[in-house]
């Protein structure tokens, strides 16, 4: 029974990927809109490159959280129209299991792609080098638990009304947590401080976010296919 | 007690009865608490006369959480049981909620400017309490989002148990973090730390800020009750 459930998530995250791929242009489309939320910020509060050094991970953070939050209205979206969804429900597996598998194959398409950027747009802002691997790793912790979290709110908004501007309104408060400790992380490192204390918080959070979100998610997904 | 209290009629029964006396209560209490703390009580010996913003910010900072508590319970209850009373109860309590927060967030603004130097910093228990500003609001918002008025309930009740989780960090942000923002000294385990001239208005502010919730919960949700029960009439008579 428990083989054939983690043969099932695979084949789920396999399916996802596979529809990614195919559908080509939706993960470009984040990554694009990643990289030109960012070239912003230099053109907005000026090219001084002091500037640009000191709010370099600020922007890199909050621009991966807008992006995240941008792509998170497709995770349930396009299953709860064509009636994919009502299948997965009705599936033998726990919906946790899943939602899951949803949320490794989202970030699998999103988080990851903007993480292998990011080094790219740091250059960008000028950032200096000793932060890059604290970012990386900040990231890295950080972005999944992004996943994990806008997964609770795809699934609330799923037939609302205007739910593209409820999604940021519902998960935008939830993401601040994970901004201060990614953004202290990177800066901790760029003053030549420790950035353990933040990145094992990074960790905590998601590691927390892994066991309870999916569950959070799975009852939103349930309220919603009644 | 839960279940005999679920049935609507039985609870318009009690709250038609409970509704003036929490009126007067708030009305007594909130009018000494005022008059103690803004006229008998002494002016702090390093604040002097702003101390007395206190009397209204901390009861409201309480005041803030519990009535989130209470949509996340009552929200689990709605959700368990499937109680429409307690659906009710829970979309009553989030505006109130929301008033008692951004009250709580401006009077503190006001103080923070003479005592601080500023109407705002990004101190953890700010931050926290803003966020819980945002996650009323976002319950409100996503209540309202759907056609189906038992669909938005759930989906407000599911998230407004997901933000819970921020109710014990705006308790301890003072604690946890080394913040300006300062700690707890009412609710404290070796008792409180506040001399009694300033303990009494505190506490007359706090329980009156109760009663006026109780009060303001029962107009609401008698108002809730009815109007479904309106709607239910008139879809009747077009039916008939």
């Amino acid at each position: 029974m428990a083989g054939k459930s983690i043969q099932v998530f695979f084949k789920l995250i396999q399916r996802e990927i596979l529809l990614a791929i195919r559908h080509g242009s939706d993960s470009c489309m984040i990554v694009l809109f990643f990289v030109i939320v960012v070239v912003l910020f230099p053109l907005s509060v000026g090219p001084e490159p002091g500037i640009l050094t000191r709010i370099s991970a600020g922007i890199i953070w909050v621009s991966a959280l807008l992006s995240v939050m941008l792509s998170m209205d497709r995770l349930f979206q396009s299953d709860y129209e064509d009636g994919n969804l009502d299948l997965l429900i009705l599936a033998s597996e726990p919906l946790e299991l899943i939602v899951l598998a949803k949320t490794v194959a989202h970030w699998l398409t999103t988080g990851f792609p903007l993480i292998i950027i990011s080094p790219v747009l740091a250059l960008f802002l000028n950032m200096d080098t000793s932060g890059y691997s604290t970012l990386l790793i900040a990231l890295t912790l950080g972005t999944p638990t992004l996943s994990l979290v806008g997964a609770i709110g795809a699934a609330l908004i799923l037939g609302a009304r205007r739910s593209g501007v409820l999604l940021s309104l519902l998960v935008l408060p939830l993401f601040i947590p994970i901004l201060i400790f990614g953004v202290s992380a990177v800066d901790a490192s760029l003053t030549n401080l420790s950035s353990k204390p933040q990145l094992l918080i990074l960790g905590g959070l998601f590691l927390a976010g892994l066991v309870l979100c999916p569950w959070a998610s799975a009852a939103a997904l349930r309220q919603a296919a009644e | 007690m839960f279940n005999y209290f679920a049935n609507p009629v039985r609870f318009l029964r009690l709250t038609s009865k409970l509704q003036p006396i929490t009126m007067f209560v708030a009305s007594v209490t909130i009018g000494l608490g005022l008059y103690y703390g803004l006229v008998k009580s002494p002016p702090d010996y390093q604040q002097s006369e702003t101390v007395r913003i206190m009397y209204v910010h901390v009861p409201a900072a309480w005041m803030a959480m519990f009535c989130y508590v209470a949509i996340a319970c009552s929200s689990a209850v709605a959700l368990i049981w499937r109680h429409m009373l307690a659906n009710i109860i829970a979309k009553s309590t989030a505006p109130i909620g929301a008033s008692f927060t951004f009250l709580a967030l401006a009077t503190g603004s006001l103080w923070g400017k003479p005592m601080w130097g500023t109407w705002w910093v990004w101190d953890a228990r700010l931050t926290s309490v803003l966020i819980l500003f945002f996650l009323y609001l976002g319950y409100m918002v996503l209540y309202n989002a759907f056609d189906d008025q038992s669909r938005g309930a759930r989906a407000a009740a599911i998230l407004s148990i997901v933000g819970v989780i921020n109710v014990p960090i705006i308790k301890f942000s003072v604690d946890w973090w080394n913040t300006l923002h300062q700690p707890a000294s009412v609710i404290k385990m070796d008792g409180p730390s506040i001399h009694p001239s300033m303990l009494t208005p505190l506490i007359l502010m706090a329980v009156g800020y109760t009663a006026l919730y109780f009060w303001l919960l029962f107009v609401r949700t008698r108002a809730e009750l009815n109007a479904n029960k309106v709607r239910m009439m008139s879809i009747q008579q077009v039916e008939t």
